[in-house]
């Protein structure tokens, strides 16, 4: 184990990815000097220009080029700068690299990443920090991830490079800077539906994914404080989705919390929610809760984007209306 | 007779050979119109009678290696590329044994195993594709190209710009045929369009292109030849522009009433297969062997056509797969 952060941790990954699978490449704006966010730093120098290779800003290109090179015999890794800007290749991803394998009856897959990063991160507004996820795990064909730490973001991008599927892969922004271990072990890779228990415990379940799962925990440790157990879960991927993680957390605790930060109306914890009525309503004890943002675009003025995030207090409040019977 | 292609040093035998092709692409959509008519034929099917010679004139200069993308409008691409008919048609009529398992349709046609690498219902989406299979020939280092197929309505979408400037930046093994036969959908492309066309736009991005016309299958096949050699030599894309016309409506069920019969009875006078059979007539050919190509097509289509409607319907359980490796898509549905 080595501690490194969530964005050296992605480098790493593709970094191993690269050197261990020649049909490996990765292309977007900017990967030439090592990308926006630096996620992609020596890798140009390393694999050479063809395999770690600037675009154009041409969103439909890049990630229509990569469904044509992945279905010629190439793993494309392609990045998106910020899943808002991914949003002008819409039919490139949802069109065609979900489809193209199901709707020519299985002749060719779509083996390719899609690296969208998501989230609130340093007033970027309301183009820059929507997330998005829930859009995705819609349609048929793809897969979503959403790594909520540095050992994840290693574990799930070597996943989804060596995916046959085409993965939607939402990297938070505000965690490139989070620090933890990582395994060195050249072939860590962390299964796609297999949810992370962040933290155990007895009387709420709390689920989420990506920078939220960190507002969770922290929101479980404020409630410990109180004398409520909670227990956090973190999805790792939201297709699939650990059912059977969820259930059994529910199980135990029979309270149910889920909380994103993406929009409420229509996001995925409307999802989990309702599965959750539908199949285990006998063992919840108190309605569930999602939390997600207000359906407000983003602000850029701190305070007007710290009313739509979902913050630790809600969360706080959340749990305590549940064990208390009082609604917060 | 009309617009004989005397310029060309006929090659009787090459010509003959494209005179069968395109009767073969014809006599397969007027199958497939048949099994529309017969309710046999479900969806949208688009028709490229009339535009026969841009499919086969292109094609004959390629190789089972290459790879060609199409378009809503593919079967003669299809056919071209050597995909067989009878699985084509199984595919119109949703069958099992159609080249996509009956899933696909006529829009999304493709044939993998010949290295067509799909039909495609949203326009211009090809041509990004397209650049990707070709960046991947490079990056692999391999001995083809890729050609990719669309209309005229295709320049004014974003994709064109984006596909073409990459094949160009990253000097990509691509020929791009604009097969324009006059209309986007219903609507002549000329009243929608700016400025002086496809292949300005292309030469604008530094993409060599050349116009032809693309009813004379013989024209096509010489433009194309030249811009291919350039392709397979490693010197980036090329453009080739090939003015048609479409006979039918913008789909089987379009009446096309937006345009005149006089229109229509003048450009039948240049179709391609005519032309090919003129051009072969006065080379030398007998009649009876012309008749002869054109009832071949007709009863190997007849014989497809049978065998497609007496195919059965793909087995249910096939709607759930291929969707994909992770997740079952029979999770929390119904």
């Amino acid at each position: 184990m080595a501690v490194i952060s969530y964005l050296e941790a992605g480098r790493q990954a593709l970094a191993e990815e690269l050197a261990r699978d020649p049909t490996v490449w990765a292309v977007g704006e900017d990967l030439g000097r090592g990308g926006v966010f630096g996620q992609y730093r020596g890798l140009a120098e390393r694999f050479g220009p063809e395999r770690v290779s600037d675009a154009p800003i041409s969103e439909a290109a890049i990630l229509g080029a990569a469904v044509g090179a992945a279905l010629t015999g190439t793993r494309p890794v392609v990045e998106m700068r910020f899943s808002d800007f991914a949003l002008c290749a819409v039919d490139e991803l949802v069109n065609q690299a979900a489809k193209a394998r199901f709707m020519f009856g299985g002749q060719a897959r779509v083996p390719l990443v899609v690296r969208e990063p998501i989230g609130m991160w340093r007033s970027s507004a309301a183009q820059h920090s929507q997330s998005l996820e829930a859009w995705y795990a819609h349609v048929p064909g793809l897969v979503v991830a959403c790594p909520a730490t540095p050992a994840d973001n290693k574990g799930l991008l070597k996943s989804a490079i060596r995916c046959d599927d085409p993965v939607v892969y939402m990297e938070h922004k505000n965690l490139w800077g989070l620090e933890g271990e990582v395994p060195e072990d050249t072939e860590f890779t962390v299964p796609f539906g297999q949810a992370r228990i962040a933290r155990a415990g007895q009387d709420v379940t709390i689920v989420s994914w990506s920078g939220q799962v960190h507002v969770a925990s922290r929101a479980a440790e404020t409630l410990a404080e109180g004398g409520i157990d909670a227990e956090v879960i973190d999805l790792r991927t939201l297709w699939p989705w650990d059912k059977p993680a969820v259930f059994a957390s529910i199980e135990k605790t029979g309270r149910l919390i889920v909380t994103h930060e993406a929009v409420a109306v229509a996001g995925f914890g409307a999802e989990i929610v309702a599965t959750v009525a539908e199949h285990r309503s006998a063992h919840l004890k108190v309605p569930p809760r999602r939390l997600g943002a207000p359906r407000a675009p983003i602000s850029y003025a701190p305070p007007l984007e710290d009313v739509v995030r979902v913050g630790e207090a809600a969360i706080v409040a959340a749990a305590r209306g549940m064990m208390g019977g009082v609604k917060a | 007779m009309t617009d004989i292609p005397v310029a060309h040093n006929i090659d009787i035998s090459r010509l003959r050979a494209h005179h069968r092709l395109m009767h073969r692409i014809r006599a397969l959509e007027e199958a497939a119109l048949r099994g529309m008519a017969d309710g046999l034929v479900l969806g949208a099917i688009h028709p490229s009678i009339g535009q026969e010679a841009v499919a086969v004139g292109v094609s004959a200069l390629l190789e089972p290696r290459d790879l060609v993308l199409s378009t809503h409008r593919g079967h003669g691409h299809t056919l071209a590329k050597g995909a067989d008919p009878t699985a084509m048609m199984r595919e119109l009529f949703g069958r099992v044994g159609g080249t996509c398992g009956g899933k696909g349709g006529s829009m999304h046609i493709a044939d993998f195993s010949v290295g067509m690498l799909g039909a495609n219902g949203v326009v211009a989406a090809n041509i990004v594709i397209a650049a990707g299979a070709a960046h991947a020939i490079k990056l692999k280092r391999e001995d083809r190209v890729v050609v990719c197929f669309f209309g005229d309505g295709a320049i004014n979408r974003g994709p064109f710009l984006e596909g073409l400037n990459w094949a160009a930046v990253f000097a990509l093994p691509v020929l791009f045929v604009c097969e324009d036969n006059g209309f986007a959908a219903t609507t002549r492309t000329a009243s929608m369009t700016a400025g002086a066309g496809p292949g300005a736009r292309a030469r604008s991005l530094g993409i060599p292109s050349e116009e032809v016309d693309g009813n004379d299958v013989l024209a096509v096949e010489d433009a194309a030849s030249s811009l291919l050699a350039a392709v397979r030599n490693g010197g980036g894309p090329r453009f080739l522009h090939a003015r048609t016309y479409r006979m039918t409506g913008h789909t089987g069920a379009d009446p096309a009433s937006y345009r005149t019969v006089a229109e229509v009875e003048a450009q039948r006078g240049r179709d391609p297969i005519r032309r090919a059979r003129e051009a072969l007539l006065q080379a030398g050919v007998s009649a009876d062997d012309l008749a002869a190509d054109e009832a071949a097509a007709v009863a190997e289509m007849e014989r497809a056509y049978a065998e497609a409607r007496d195919a059965a319907f793909p087995d249910t359980a096939t709607a759930f797969a291929d969707v994909q490796d992770v997740g079952s898509p029979l999770v929390d549905a119904y």
